[in-house]
């Protein structure tokens, strides 16, 4: 039985001895390989996502003015960014926006600040004696300011429902439009290649995993918000539906805009598209056995985003999903990405190139994950009276 | 035999003539109306989709043209910024026609304006608004 330890990966990756395999290449590599021989033959996959992630955000600190002041009210752009953390610190989410300008967002910021361009701040403060500043308007660019990082409180989902609508009127959703009667499918995982289905117990991957992330090396920093132990899995051990999430974090001045863009969702709102990547050591025939997971294999759940609750009303294969058609409700359905596999293909060129050169090492997690965390829902404790009801 | 889609922008005063019968009847032209907006007394736009010989298409334009019909092939009518865009597919999700599509083996987009049906369905789907296409 083969094991490996993280150390013993890293020097061969150090030597330049180190195989290296995409998770593509590594679910046809198993097709007529063992987990055991997978498991000797192979010390890292490379793994990688190119999605909307909505829970993306940038703290930024801008440096002291002279006179200071405390920004009580701070505008980027004319997007709103989160002021309440001291006097110059500040948190730009991705969804933010100015309700007169639906589609120009905070996500629209942040790629502008990876470019390299200008941002225009304004920020309100009510004077105080050691802030005695009560406005200031200027420019400030990645450079200009003193720390700005992404740090993104929930991203790369471990697998995503498909989104349909059976109703007879077209929606607009964060999973793209929807055709009204079963014309159209949207899924957005990266299927094989997806980060989090390579590993779908989190062996390896926890708090202080480097990554790839934005063009530049990230760390997972803690479980993502909504992290999902508790749903039901398939016979391969995948989740059939969004379940775990992490929390990330990476320099945003190293960043490219290559594996950063802004989107916007027509009458939904902002998002960021995210390029993430994730090596996942081959420590065991267990975790060969995971890393080898395929299209055929990994499946999902497709939700009804037309009806209340969004009902599920069906479950497929990303073989499917990526053959074009699905059926649905006994009807043959079109399917598209919302995700590109393309960038996530190319992310996880990059990576393996990277470790192949000794750039990139991998890290073993310092705190692996909760191994079990269900959600809970937002109870309403005080419903509005009758007079508050239309 | 040929087909070629092309947008036609009417002048307010052109509605009163039976110009499309004469497309068929003296240029042999075989029509397929795709897409028509007409606003009485203002203006009128058709997209067609023309089958027939490539000179009598040449020839069946000009006629419209004669006409004061303002006549564009309709990729001259599509701006698409391909070098922006991340192939993320969600133009593909809503283009029923098939102009956008998506797959093996490389998965980056591929538009075929000639199957455009200005729906213009990608316009707004498009997360980066990478698409214009001007009808009118």
């Amino acid at each position: 039985m083969t094991t490996k330890t993280y150390d013993e990966i890293n020097r061969k990756i150090k030597s330049g001895k180190a195989v290296i395999l995409t998770a593509e290449e590594v679910s046809e590599m198993a097709r007529n390989t063992s987990p055991e021989e997978i498991a000797e033959k192979v010390d890292v996959v490379t793994t990688a996502t190119f999605g909307a992630m909505c829970s993306s955000g940038a703290i930024i600190n801008f440096g002291h003015a002279s006179p200071p002041i405390r920004m009580e009210k701070i505008r980027l752009n004319g997007v709103p960014a989160y002021e309440g953390l001291a006097a110059v610190d500040a948190y730009i989410g991705a969804t933010a926006c100015d309700p007169e300008r639906p589609e120009y967002g905070g996500a629209h910021v942040i790629q502008e600040l990876i470019e390299g361009r200008e941002i225009e701040l304004e920020a309100w403060g009510k004077g105080t004696d050691c802030y005695p500043r009560k406005y200031i308007k200027t420019k400030i660019t990645k450079d200009s300011v003193n720390e700005i990082y992404l740090f993104n409180p929930r991203n790369a989902y471990q697998n995503y429902n498909v989104a349909v609508n059976t109703t007879k009127k077209l929606i607009h959703t964060y999973m793209g439009t929807l055709l009204p009667g079963l014309r159209n499918a949207t899924y957005s995982t990266s299927g094989e290649l997806s980060p989090l289905l390579n590993d779908p117990e989190m062996r390896t991957i926890g708090i202080g995993t480097r990554i790839f992330l934005g063009g530049t090396e990230g760390f997972v920093v803690w479980p993502g918000t909504q992290y999902n132990t508790s749903k039901p899995v398939n016979e391969f051990g995948i989740p059939v539906s969004n379940a775990r999430t992490i929390a990330v974090i990476g320099n945003l001045k190293e960043m490219s805009p290559e594996f950063v863009q802004a989107a916007y969702f027509d009458r939904y709102g902002t998002s960021l598209f995210v390029g993430i990547g994730i090596p996942i050591p081959v420590l065991d025939a267990d975790m060969a056995r995971r890393v080898s997971v395929r299209n055929d294999q990994i499946e999902t759940s497709v939700l009804d985003y037309g009806s209340p609750g969004a009902p599920k009303i069906g479950q497929v294969t990303y073989a499917e999903l990526r053959s074009g058609q699905i059926q649905v409700s006994g009807r043959k359905v079109r399917t598209a990405p919302v995700a590109s596999l393309s960038k996530a293909r190319r992310i996880a060129e990059l990576l393996k190139t990277a470790l192949l050169e000794g750039r990139f090492e991998i890290s073993q997690p310092v705190k692996m994950f909760p191994s079990e965390n269900s959600l809970k829902s937002l109870v309403e404790t005080d419903k509005p009276g009758k007079e508050m009801q239309p | 035999m040929i087909k070629k889609r092309f947008i036609l922008n009417f002048p307010p005063d052109s509605g009163d003539k039976p110009l499309s019968y004469h497309l068929v009847k003296e240029y042999d032209i075989r029509i397929n109306i795709l897409k028509a907006e007409v606003f009485p007394g203002k203006r009128g736009s058709l997209l067609l989709e023309l089958q027939g010989t490539a000179a009598n298409i040449e020839k069946g334009i000009d006629y419209l043209v004669r006409h004061n019909v303002d006549c564009e092939p309709l990729e001259k009518r599509i701006r698409f910024q391909e070098e922006r865009c991340i192939d993320c597919g969600n133009c593909v999700a809503v283009c029923f026609a098939g102009a956008l599509t998506m797959g093996p083996p490389d998965w980056k987009l591929q538009f075929d304006k000639s199957q455009c049906v200005v729906c213009e369905l990608c316009v707004t789907a498009c997360p980066l608004k990478l698409f214009e296409i001007n009808f009118q």
